[in-house]
């Protein structure tokens, strides 16, 4: 094929007319980890909606390419039926649906055809038993109620069944302690494959410790001001984004 | 995408939409009078107190004027409708022995799978007169008595006198004037002492001819420390004219009896649903009403609950559907009679394409009734901006001893609710679906699994109309 699997060219984002993300551009190949660091308010989350598809996110310039197809006009589930998958920062709550009929619901979307109530049964208990989840945690109402921690476990259970090609993690370590953190990221270190691609986005280099990216991007300010190896993850956390951002540009934060 | 919306909406849509050509043996004329009144009791053979106390009733519905506090009803027009029309000649037991072209309307909507399923009485009503009721053998043995009311009044009349208007007098309300005056068809039920009823009694009713108003009248009477639960479904065919369908269900719960009362009305958008149920909780008794209304142009509906004695305890949950066009006014009472007493009023309601949806309830304690304890809750889901969700509730509470608690809550269904379930592949009318589902489960996990699927389908029906 020769396409990258993932590409995010010239994209500007605009929340209620205020632009966000402003210019940023990404290449993630088949195989490869990246990890997307930047302090609060310098379009993290902005950027993980608009490569969702939120239709509160409006991409006025540039697009988003998946497996060489321009999916930046399709909507959110066009873009999940492709391969494409976020694990939320904040889960919402869908109170009166059952995880396990959410789950089932999802993979047959994904899959496009029925999932045979015994397949899904062997998948659903083997992908919980790997991130320690319990059997009851199926019957309960989506993220209803869930501690932060279990909304986390949450979305990476519906990575784990939805097997995606390329996952967008957004700050999916917020919120956990580090036993839940250690399990989690085994979790999402098993479903990297070479075929696959994933993008973490996380303020703190802690995740960084267990998925370990081949890459490490700087956000700040709707762009991608540093890239370079896993040492950047390091560099940014012994001495903070003051020094990779530069005083003036942290100025522009405060106003 | 307006117009598109509309005419997903037309009665093309509408599943049950069908209409078979009923043959009526016999009919009443246009309209109300004495003689429409005596000609029905003619007609059923009924005695004398039975056709008294119609009599007085059509007196009460003369003087009492239109109910003028909620939905509109200045469309309905009394004078044009036929109060009693009978389709078949008599009562039939046996399923093979329905004519023809009821069963095949009946067919339509699953009955005989029903009866199947459930085995147990099942009274159908087509038109204004009962035409099927199947009582299972060991229900009888028990001592059950599941009987069209007409039936009842003829072999039971002592049972049926006894009982008969005494939970909803006459003169409650202009309708139940209405209905005591014309009623026909309806189920009567008795359990007696000690008595657990295991199955569900069902009972289907139709309206099956244009003009023709519907007048059921149900009685329960149950025994103390017996159980009973009831079902009944509704749907309706379309028509051009109005419709008017004006039950009065009355409930008698005596000590230590519990009565769950299940409702899924389905009426087709023309028809004026305006109904009268009630019941009486004596000591340590328990009354649930499950009551989902779907279909009509306007329902009217509050059921009640008359807290006689201590211990007694009530629930009601209510769901109702608002589609274009439509009002539902429904709601619930609470009436604390006695001292600990307790009751539950779940209310859940969900408005589109300018629907409106209007929560109406009462809660009352009178002096005296110490100790009682009332929780309402109701909760709107709004799925557009044009719709509506209003709430009247009301609460007298003369006695100081009391913990009482009202919760309400209007929601969207959220872009951000819709967000997620999109991206996990669901597309946008699925996703939807899925957060109406949610919103009603805690009343649809209430009904047997064959009625919970039948309301979820029907939910989905309505809403596909609303979606692009």
């Amino acid at each position: 094929m020769g396409k990258p699997l993932f590409q995010i060219q010239d994209l500007h984002v605009s929340v209620e007319g205020k632009e966000i993300v402003k210019g940023l551009n990404l290449v993630v190949g088949r195989g490869e980890v990246h990890a997307v660091m930047g302090p609060n308010a310098s379009g993290k989350s902005t950027l993980a909606n608009a490569i969702m598809g939120h239709p509160r996110y409006q991409v006025t310039k540039g697009k988003v390419l998946f497996k060489g197809e321009d999916v930046t006009a399709l909507t959110p589930d066009e873009r999940a039926r492709r391969g494409l998958f976020l694990a939320f920062q904040y889960p919402r709550a869908i109170p009166g649906v059952t995880m396990v009929n959410f789950l089932r619901s999802a993979l047959r979307a994904v899959r496009g055809s029925d999932v045979p109530v015994r397949e899904f049964r062997t998948i659903l208990r083997e992908t919980m038993t790997m991130l320690k989840i319990d059997e009851d945690f199926a019957r309960r109402y989506i993220n209803d109620g869930f501690s932060g921690g279990e909304m986390k476990r949450a979305e990476v259970l519906q990575m784990g069944i939805l097997k995606p090609d390329m996952s967008i993690l957004d700050e999916t370590d917020s919120g956990l302690d580090i036993d839940a953190l250690r399990t989690v990221a085994e979790g999402i270190n098993s479903l990297m494959s070479e075929e696959r691609g994933m993008m973490v986005i996380t303020h703190y280099q802690r995740i960084l410790d267990y998925v370990q990216p081949g890459f490490v991007h700087v956000l700040f300010d709707g762009r991608i001001i540093k890239s370079g190896g896993p040492e950047l993850a390091h560099e940014l956390e012994a001495e903070g984004y003051e020094r990779i951002t530069g005083a003036s540009v942290a100025g522009e934060v405060a106003s | 995408m307006t117009d598109r919306k509309a005419t997903e909406m037309m009665p093309d849509s509408y599943k049950w939409g069908f209409h078979d050509e009923a043959r009526y043996v016999f009919r009443t004329e246009r309209g109300l009078s004495r003689k429409v009144v005596e000609e029905i009791a003619g007609i059923k053979e009924e005695p004398q107190w039975m056709r008294d106390m119609r009599l007085r009733a059509l007196e009460i519905f003369e003087r009492k004027s239109m109910p003028n506090w909620g939905p509109d009803l200045s469309a309905v027009n009394l004078n044009d409708l036929y109060y009693y029309a009978r389709a078949s000649d008599r009562p039939e037991r046996d399923w093979n022995e329905v004519p023809d072209y009821i069963r095949s309307t009946f067919d339509r909507l699953g009955i005989p799978e029903a009866e199947r399923k459930f085995l147990a009485g099942v009274g159908a009503q087509y038109d204004s007169e009962t035409v099927y009721h199947n009582i299972r053998e060991e229900l009888a043995k028990q001592g059950v008595i599941f009987a069209d009311t007409d039936t009842a009044v003829r072999e039971y009349p002592d049972l049926v006198r006894r009982y008969f208007g005494t939970v909803v007098p006459p003169a409650d309300n202009k309708f139940s004037a209405l209905n005591s005056a014309v009623w026909s068809g309806g189920s009567f039920i008795y359990v007696p002492e000690g008595v657990h009823v295991d199955i569900p009694l069902q009972a289907y009713f139709r309206i099956n001819a244009e003009n023709i108003g519907q007048f059921e009248r149900t009685l329960i009477i149950a025994e103390p420390g017996s159980f009973i639960h009831y079902i009944e479904g509704c749907t309706a065919p379309i028509y051009t004219t109005n419709s008017l369908h004006a039950a009065v269900v009355e409930v008698i719960v005596k000590k230590g009896a519990r009565v769950r009362y299940s409702t899924v009305q389905n009426w087709s958008t023309n028809v004026y649903n305006l109904v009268t149920k009630r019941s009486v909780a004596y000591e340590d008794a328990v009354v649930e009403w499950v009551d989902g209304n779907l279909g009509s142009k306007v329902t009217m509906k509050y059921p009640a609950v008359y807290l006689m004695e201590p211990g007694a305890h009530s629930e009601v949950l209510s769901l109702s559907f608002a589609g274009r066009g439509q009002h539902q006014d429904t709601g619930a009472k609470a009436v604390h009679v006695a001292p600990h007493t307790t009751s539950v009023i779940t209310s859940k309601s969900i408005s589109k394409d300018g629907g409106r949806a209007s929560y109406r309830g009462l809660v009352k304690a009178y002096s005296g009734a110490k100790g009682i304890r009332s929780s309402v809750r109701c909760d709107a889901l709004l799925l557009d901006g044009d719709s509506r969700s209003d709430t009247y509730p009301t609460m007298e509470i003369d006695e100081r001893d009391v913990t009482v608690s009202h919760e309400a809550s209007v929601s969207k269904v959220s872009e951000e609710q819709l967000f997620y379930l999109q991206s996990r592949g669901i597309d946008e009318q699925e996703a939807t679906k899925m957060i109406v589902n949610g919103f009603v489960e805690p009343i649809v996990k209430e009904l047997p699994m064959e009625y919970a699927v039948e309301l979820n389908r029907l939910i989905e029906l309505q809403l596909e109309g609303a979606i692009g």
